[in-house]
Order: C-alpha cells, then sequence, then structure tokens
C-alpha cells in the first residue's frame, strides 16, 4: 500500500513542478508578445510623458524578475492581480466566466463520456459487423468536420428551423438550472460532437486489445455471454488507457472551448480570453494561461493516478 | 451406450488461412477422430505441436480457438449431440457439465479480480450453487488440492500466487461447478520439474476423489502415463492409435507411438576433461540493477570439444550466467577466462575474435532470426562479419553449413516462417557454426521443441561437436537431455552451484537434498511412477 501512496505522491509533485515551469513559460511568453498596454490604453494620440507615466504606475518598468515573483507571490495568496484595461479585479471577473465554461464543459462530459463508452463497449461487440461500422463512421464523420459548422449546422436545423433550442447561449444570474441547460444545450451537443469519436475509438482499441488474452478465452469457455465477457472481463483490464483518453477530451472541454463559445456567444473563459488579447491586457492573458493549464495538469494528474490505482499489481503489491 | 459421457463420432475441425499473396484457402487440422469417455474416465491426448489435441479437446465444449471450426462429425455430451443447439445452449454446457484447465494459468486468470470471485463464477452463473455454498466447496477444493491458507488465498489476486499455485488454483475453479468433465490442456508444462510432481499429484487425486472424468492433453508420454486409463496418439489430426495406457507403453502397435516411447534414447559417452580449459568461470557474483545477486560466487569450467550442461529451474540464474560470459552483463566480481586469456567484462570491449569464437544459440529460434531475410543471408552474415567472406566463396560455404545440418542448399532462399521449428533451431545452429568458435552456448534450445524434433537436434549436436571439435555449455531444465549429452554437469539453484562434476559424479548417490528432488522429480515412463515418488518424498520428511 505504502508503494502506491508513495507513487501518488510523486505524480501530485511532479504536477505541481510542472505547473510552476508552465507559469515561468507563460510569464516570458506574455513579456515577448509584440505591442504595449499604455499605448493601447490612450491610444495613439497620446504624448510621451502621458505613456511613461501610465507605464510607471502600471509597473511595467520593473525588470522582469521582478514582477515575475510580485505576480508568483499574488498567485500563491489567490490574488490573480487587476486588469490593466479596466482596473477590474481579475479573480473576480474570471470567477463568473470559469463557473459558466466549467458548466458548459461538464454538460458536455456528461453526456460524451458515458456515450462514447457505451458505443465503444458496443463497438466491440458487434465488431467488424453493421453496428460497429455504423458507429465508427457516423463518430469519424462528426470529428472529420470543423466544429464551427456543426454549431452553424445545429443553429440553422435545430435553433432555427425547429425552434427547440436558443441559438444565442445567453446566461445570466437569475436563470433556473433547467434554463441555463436549455440555453447551452446547442454548444454542449457541438463540443459532445467533436470529442466523442476519440474516446469512442479509444475504449473500442483498448477493449479489442485485451480481448486477445488468454483469460478472455477462460471466461468465454465459463459460459458467459459476450457483453458479460467484455463488461466484468475486458472492462476492468482497459481502465488506463480510457481514462487517459477522457481526461485529455475533459482537458480539451475546458481549454479548447474559444469557437464555440464565440459561435454560441457563450460568456466564458474562451472569449475572455480573446478579448483580453485583442486588448493587450497581458495581467488577464497570464491569468487565463495559468488556469488552463492548471486544468490541464490537474485532469492528467487525475488519469495518471487512475491507472495507477486501477492495477492490481500496485494496488495489491505481493 | 448410456455410460458414455463424451462420444465423439468422425469428427472433423478446419480453419480458413490467409496466406500473404495468395488465395485463402480451407486447411484441415483434425480429419475424423472419433473416441467414446465414459464417466469418472480419464483419456491422455497425446502428441507433437499441430496433432490437433487441443483443438479436440475444446471441441468437447463446441469451441474453436482462432477461426477454428467443426466442419464435421458429431460430439455427444451426456447423450445430446452438442453441436446442434447452436450458442446458448454451448454457454449452458460451457463452465457446468465441461470445464477447461489452461495451460497457462498465469495468463488465464483475470488479472484484476480476486480469484475467489473467478473461481465460483460459473458456479453462480449457471445456478448450481449460491455464492456462500460455492464459497465453502472452493475452500474445501483449494485444501484438497494443497493450497497453502486456504480460507484466504481466495482473496488474492492472480500475481500475488505462484505459477503451481495458479494452476490448482485453475483445476479447483474447474471443480467448482462440479462439471460431469474437466478438459486439461497441458495443466503442467509450463511448471518446473519439482513444481510439475506436485500440481501432477493434485490433479490425479481429485479426478479420483470427485468421480470427474477427464481429456488430459499432453505432449509428454511420461506424465500421461501417469494419469490417464487411455491413451489416444494423435498426429497431424489423424488419430494413429488408442488403447489403454498399459497398452500403449508397453506394447506400442505403431511404429510412430514406437518413437514417441523410446525418444531420448541418446547414449553419449563421457568425455574425460582436458588440462586446459576452453571456457573458466570464476567466482562470478553478479546482480541486475538492484542489490539481488541473481548469481553468486560461480565457478565452472568448460573444456575443448566436451559439454558442460547447467541444469536448474526458472530463476536458478542460468541464463543470467551465460549473459555474463557473453559480456551482456558484467559481473560485479570474478572473472571469464577463455582459452588462458582474460575477457573483457563488458561486450564492448572485447575483440572480434572474442566475439567470434564464443557464439550462442537461443530457445526461440523464430524470434533469433530476421524474419526478412532468407536463410542464406541469415547464414551468410558471421561469414562476411568475421571472415570477410564474399560471392562464390561464401555460397560454397553457405551450402556446405546447411550441409552439415542435414538440411541441404534447396533452402539457401527460403524466409524463416517458410521452415519447420525443428528446421528453424538448426538454421541458427549453422549460424553459430559459421564464425567457426570454440565454445557455443546454448540456452534451452530444445525446450520449444516436440521431443522427437528435440532428439533430432541433440544428436546432430552431438554430431557437430564430433566434427568440429566445438564446446557446448548447455543450458537447460531438462534432465533427461542433461543425461544425453552431457560430459559434466552443474546443478544450479537460487545463484549458487549446489553441485558440479562429470556426469557420472553428478548423477551418482549419495546426492545433496536438492539434487535428489530434481531426479526424482523427472516423470518417467512407468505406470505408478508417480505414487512412488510421491510416497518417497513424503518417507523423507518423515525422517526416514
Amino acid at each position: 500500500m505504502s508503494s502506491l501512496l508513495t507513487l501518488v505522491a510523486q505524480r501530485l509533485a511532479l504536477g505541481i513542478l510542472l505547473l510552476f515551469a508552465v507559469s515561468i513559460v507563460i510569464f516570458a511568453g506574455t513579456q515577448i508578445l509584440p505591442g504595449d498596454v499604455a499605448q493601447s490604453i490612450l491610444g495613439q494620440s497620446a504624448t510621451p510623458e502621458a505613456l511613461a507615466n501610465l507605464r510607471r504606475d502600471l509597473g511595467l518598468n520593473d525588470p522582469a524578475h521582478i514582477r515575475y515573483l510580485n505576480w508568483l507571490g499574488g498567485l500563491l495568496t489567490g490574488d490573480l492581480g487587476t486588469a490593466l484595461s479596466n482596473g477590474a479585479d481579475i479573480g473576480k471577473s474570471i470567477g463568473r466566466r470559469l463557473y459558466n465554461t466549467l458548466f458548459l464543459a461538464s454538460v458536455a462530459a456528461v453526456v460524451s463520456v458515458p456515450l462514447a463508452i457505451l458505443l465503444g463497449l458496443l463497438a466491440v461487440r458487434y465488431r467488424n459487423r453493421w453496428p460497429d461500422k455504423l458507429i465508427s463512421a457516423a463518430t469519424l464523420a462528426s470529428i472529420s468536420l470543423p466544429e464551427f459548422f456543426i454549431g452553424y449546422v445545429l443553429i440553422y436545423f435545430v435553433a432555427v428551423q425547429l425552434g427547440w433550442f436558443p441559438s444565442v447561449a445567453t446566461v445570466y444570474d437569475s436563470m433556473s438550472f433547467w434554463q441555463r441547460l436549455s440555453a447551452v444545450a446547442l454548444p454542449a451537443a457541438t463540443l459532445t460532437l467533436v470529442v466523442l469519436a476519440h474516446m469512442m475509438r479509444m475504449t473500442r482499441a483498448a477493449i479489442l486489445n485485451v480481448m486477445q488474452s488468454a483469460y478472455i478465452e477462460t471466461a468465454e469457455l465459463k459460459g458467459l455471454s459476450g457483453f458479460d465477457i467484455i463488461r466484468k472481463h475486458a472492462f476492468p483490464n482497459a481502465v488506463a488507457p480510457i481514462v487517459n483518453v477522457v481526461m485529455l477530451n475533459l482537458a480539451y472541454l475546458v481549454v479548447g472551448v474559444v469557437v464555440v463559445e464565440v459561435i454560441f456567444v457563450y460568456p466564458g473563459m474562451g472569449q475572455y480570453l480573446v478579448d483580453h488579447v485583442a486588448k493587450r491586457d497581458v495581467p488577464v492573458v497570464q491569468a487565463c494561461g495559468l488556469i488552463f493549464a492548471a486544468f490541464y495538469i490537474g485532469l492528467n494528474l487525475v488519469a495518471d493516478i487512475v491507472a495507477i490505482v486501477s492495477n492490481p499489481r500496485l494496488r495489491h503489491p505481493k | 451406450m448410456a455410460d458414455n459421457l463424451l462420444d465423439v463420432r468422425n469428427l472433423k475441425m478446419g480453419a480458413t488461412v490467409y496466406p500473404p499473396g495468395e488465395p485463402p484457402r480451407d486447411i484441415t487440422i483434425v480429419d475424423g477422430v472419433s473416441f467414446t469417455l465414459e464417466k469418472g474416465r480419464v483419456l491422455g491426448l497425446i502428441g507433437e505441436s499441430g496433432a490437433g489435441k487441443s483443438t479436440i479437446g475444446l471441441a468437447a465444449m463446441g469451441y474453436g480457438r482462432g477461426g477454428v471450426e467443426i466442419t464435421g462429425g458429431e460430439v455427444f455430451v451426456n447423450g445430446r449431440d452438442i453441436l446442434k443447439g447452436g450458442i446458448g445452449a454451448l454457454r449452458k454446457l460451457r463452465g457446468k457439465e465441461v470445464c477447461y484447465v489452461a495451460q497457462s494459468a498465469a495468463a488465464a486468470f483475470n488479472p484484476a479480480h480476486r480469484l475467489m470471485d473467478q473461481v465460483v463464477e460459473a458456479a453462480l452463473l449457471h445456478g448450481t450453487a449460491n455464492r456462500k455454498q460455492a464459497e465453502e466447496r472452493a475452500v474445501a477444493l483449494f485444501a484438497k488440492l494443497g493450497l497453502p491458507d486456504p480460507e484466504k488465498i481466495g482473496r488474492r489476486y492472480p500475481h500475488q500466487v505462484s505459477g503451481g499455485q495458479l494452476q490448482r488454483v485453475m483445476t479447483a475453479m474447474a471443480l467448482c461447478s462440479e462439471p460431469d468433465l474437466i478438459v486439461f490442456d497441458e495443466p503442467t508444462t509450463a511448471l518446473d520439474v519439482t513444481t510439475q510432481i506436485d500440481v501432477l499429484a493434485a490433479i490425479k487425486d481429485a479426478i479420483r476423489d470427485f468421480g470427474v472424468a477427464a481429456l488430459y492433453i499432453t505432449h509428454d508420454l511420461a506424465v500421461v502415463a501417469q494419469v490417464s486409463d487411455e491413451i489416444m496418439v494423435l498426429r497431424n489430426g489423424r488419430q494413429v492409435e488408442h488403447g489403454t495406457t498399459e497398452q500403449v507403453i508397453h506394447r506400442p502397435r505403431e511404429d510412430y507411438t514406437k518413437a514417441l516411447v523410446s525418444v531420448r534414447s541418446i547414449v553419449h559417452e563421457e568425455k574425460k576433461p582436458t588440462p586446459e580449459p576452453v571456457l573458466k568461470v570464476e567466482n562470478i557474483t553478479a546482480a541486475y540493477s538492484g542489490t539481488v545477486r541473481v548469481l553468486k560466487n560461480v565457478s565452472v569450467e568448460v573444456h575443448p570439444g566436451q559439454t558442460l550442461a547447467v541444469v536448474g529451474e526458472s530463476g536458478s540464474g542460468k541464463s543470467t550466467l551465460a549473459r555474463v560470459i557473453t559480456g551482456l552483463l558484467p559481473p560485479i566480481e570474478g572473472s571469464v577466462t577463455f582459452a588462458g586469456r582474460e575477457l573483457s567484462r563488458a561486450l564492448a570491449q572485447r575483440s572480434k575474435d572474442d566475439l567470434r569464437e564464443l557464439q550462442m544459440i537461443y530457445q526461440m529460434a523464430d524470434v533469433a532470426m530476421n524474419p526478412r531475410q532468407t536463410v542464406g543471408t541469415i547464414i551468410g552474415r558471421p561469414l562476411e562479419f568475421y571472415f570477410g567472406m564474399r560471392g562464390k566463396e561464401k555460397q560454397r560455404r553457405i551450402a556446405e553449413l546447411l550441409e552439415e545440418i542435414e538440411m541441404g542448399d534447396g533452402f539457401i532462399d527460403r524466409y524463416p516462417a517458410e521452415l519447420s521449428g525443428g528446421q528453424k533451431q538448426r538454421v541458427c545452429i549453422a549460424r553459430a557454426l559459421a564464425a567457426k568458435p570454440s565454445l557455443i552456448i546454448c540456452d534451452e534450445v530444445t525446450s520449444a521443441l516436440d521431443p522427437l524434433v528435440a532428439d533430432g537436434i541433440l544428436k546432430l549436436l552431438l554430431n557437430l561437436q564430433r566434427i568440429e571439435n566445438v564446446a557446448y555449455l548447455f543450458i537447460t531444465h531438462d534432465l533427461a537431455t542433461v543425461k544425453a549429452i552431457a560430459d559434466s554437469i552443474a546443478v544450479m539453484y537460487r545463484g549458487e552451484v549446489v553441485r558440479y562434476g562429470s556426469k557420472s559424479e553428478v548423477l551418482k548417490p549419495p546426492f545433496d537434498d536438492y539434487t535428489d528432488l530434481l531426479l526424482s522429480s523427472v516423470p518417467e515412463m512407468e505406470l505408478g511412477w508417480l505414487e512412488k515418488a510421491i510416497a518417497g518424498r513424503r518417507m523423507e520428511s518423515a525422517g526416514y
């Protein structure tokens, strides 16, 4: 048991270390971006004195490592800083946006993950027969289409022609849970279609790989039916690769939603990030980048830990 | 007729193969086999690989492995033709009336579930018992099969118990749903010889005490003679001979059976050690990364033109010794001296001539050859590398070598996939000989081969030794092989040489405990050997 804890602790420590490394990369990256915040706040007609004053007030004249340490110190005490463009507290403005993004991602995940795994199991059960081919063809078609295309097709048919769901995913505080759900239905459906194929194909491949094992024959010779064999004997041994690809896709749902949020005018992290990149608002870009990185690393960490824990050799050493 | 539990009539099985570049064709794997088995009797199915014995065993469960199909004939179990009922009826039969014990229990258990859950699974599935009853029966079976701590062993996962124990758990799993027939598919082949004897005895007791019938599949006639009432000899999917065990062992009718019974009849005169050994291994201690010493203070000598057999079970360090000698694993202490000069510890520092003098032949001939090279290229490579041979000269030498391994130059353009197991091993021998070495390390070279083929390889090796005066360091777990070819023997146990000397000395009593155990565990082709061997052991442990 102790070796398991050691392994998990190692992964956690590595994750934290990685996050630090990422914070340096993000900071360095934003430093070499072209453009000047003071210029973009004051406009082209600003006098050189006004620009210099503003730069001094914003702390842009300090050496880079001092600014990095200030920023890092703020992060560690929970202060993401203030947006240069409008002086708002980044933590506060991100909070709402992040909630919206996570809500959308969760809805998409709750639908897509079980669906992908179920489709994967069905594809294995009926492998090389028509259900398998149909599932593969449909999911591969949906992954091949760009997400903006899927988004607009859904808007045209489901929102405009059928009128089932709104085409613009506007959300506000006083909405009930169900109203919210209805608002995000189309963006969530778009995301589901985008991530489904990858997870389903991986589930299928991982289980098919396990189906070659001798213990599958043992199960068959005990008289188990096809689906029971897959569920009881193949799936538990295919968990690690499946969880890995699921987590990768969950991370994509959080981090990669920029396009979908823009299409459906959804007030999430993606839109917020895009707006502030346009304004050269470095602290906001840094904060968003770091939050995205944290999700990415966190979810992959979970995948690693699940893979470790799902291995009986590590869970029950000799 | 009513007493016949299993009645197989004119069974035919086949598969469709898809050779690359050729149209698919149907091949016959089992051709017109018929037999009956009464309740509580044991029939041994014996033959070489490809004889169709496992295929016939699985046919009793209506199952074809890897695309094999039953193409004709009838299989009656308890008076029902199981081939007529469809897959639903077969599922009711499998795990309830007929159970299966696989060759490699380590692979046949699901690593994700506890042993108990897997042992009672079939009984619960078919409703022959509820969970509590099934677990009680399982515990009783664990005890019966001599498993340690029978109350608790079911809570373990497969990787937490040893191979021999897993094989017993698998037998318990088959017995748990109280079947009428169990198919044992080489249940002891993957085990060490000292473990095999205990598992064999446990299986035999269980079969007798529960009155279950069994099909016992193996390639080892000495093993099958211990457990079965009748023996059926198979070859290329046809039955060669079928009779009582006593008749087949003592009065075989067919030539093929006679050859099987008299296999390993090589007589080899032991040679006297020469004053100057070709290889001298002194006080070798070695470890893989980590602190566990795999070899402890090992010293042996090999004399020119002679054979040193290194015997031991898996994990005894015999292959590690080969790795140290060849330089693949630099030792922590000790030295390897070859023809009077000390060899560098690591492979990279050895001269080309040192490399040439020491060649290796491996257990798995098919993975030791590049599947995309022809036999000519494979054998020609050392000729180019060590002697710079080209063109006609090289071709002539390749033809000579092929002649030496009794294959002939018709094989030059063949690919490894087009050769049989024995031919592949012969090509590997020719490749080793091409370097004109003074010593060849043979690592379990006959273990993966059928007895008759292995016999041919051993005869060839002895013959080549006489002609080329090459020495062999022969690593094996098989004592019969050792007796056939060795001049001197080193017995290894847990990284140490426990007994070492000329063949006659090592095989002469009094023995140390381990050598005695090893020697007394080798099955002999004699009825009642198992009982005698087990009784001998009980006497010893009781202090007689």
